[in-house]
């Protein structure tokens, strides 16, 4: 049975590219407004899920070639390694740290140390959900 | 005077989803009821822009967005099952 799905596929090529940016928003606002690594990376499976149900498994896997488990492995690397930071430099455990920085573009902007366990959190939402939908709809 | 316009716009939008409910418990077909479920999504992200105006926040902005994002996925989803029978396809023959 062949079925051409012109206007799903036109459709994924411009809603995925807003879904991701707009995870990446709302993963970048998590400190200062609702948000934050979990909703981001939930969206960011929602947009790869998009991608999955226009295209088939096999050429989302040829596009996007990344083995999800070493991607939780990531993520839960950088959430230790952001708690190790303050046993490094003497003080407890999980102690996070921040400071103002002038970034060439941005201006004053303030980095915070949290900003890295949020990102392992974001790494590791991906990756779980993406394994998961991997496993159940990978055979048939 | 604004606040009792966003008020009936508020029963309205109550009045659209008890109908649509309606027709997603009764509806004859699955085409029926994923409509109604849709047309739910849209009404209740609707409702959720009117609360943001009645309690004057714009915290609930993002969650606008999110609601049309997993609405638009779960209709395609449940659209590519009756079509297809099957949501994830291992190969495609195109």
């Amino acid at each position: 049975m062949n079925q051409n799905n012109v206007i799903l596929n036109t459709l994924t090529y411009v809603v995925f590219f807003m879904i991701f940016l707009f995870s990446i928003h709302i993963f970048l606002a998590g400190h200062f407004a609702p948000g934050g690594g979990f909703v981001g990376g939930l969206l960011m499976a929602s947009g790869l899920l998009l991608l999955y149900v226009t295209f088939d498994l096999e050429t989302v896997r040829k596009m996007l070639p990344i083995n999800y488990s070493i991607l939780v492995a990531i993520g839960l690397l950088f959430a230790l390694g952001t708690a190790s930071i303050g046993l490094v430099a003497g003080d407890a455990f999980f102690t996070h740290y921040f400071n103002h920085f002038q970034l060439p573009l941005l201006g004053d902007s303030e980095l915070h140390t949290a900003m890295l366990f949020d990102t392992g959190v974001y790494l590791v939402v991906v990756g779980v959900t993406m394994m998961i939908i991997e496993s159940i709809g990978g055979d048939q | 005077m604004i606040k009792a316009v966003l008020g009936l716009a508020l029963l309205f939008f109550s009045i659209t989803i008890v109908i649509c409910l309606y027709r997603a418990i009764k509806g004859p077909t699955l085409p029926d009821r994923v409509i109604a479920l849709d047309t739910i999504g849209v009404n209740l992200l609707s409702m959720v822009a009117i609360i943001s105006l009645l309690q004057e926040t714009t915290a609930y902005l993002e969650v606008i967005l999110i609601l049309g994002i997993l609405s638009f996925i779960g209709t395609i989803a449940f659209s590519k099952f009756i079509e297809r029978g099957v949501i994830i396809e291992r190969k495609s023959d195109r």
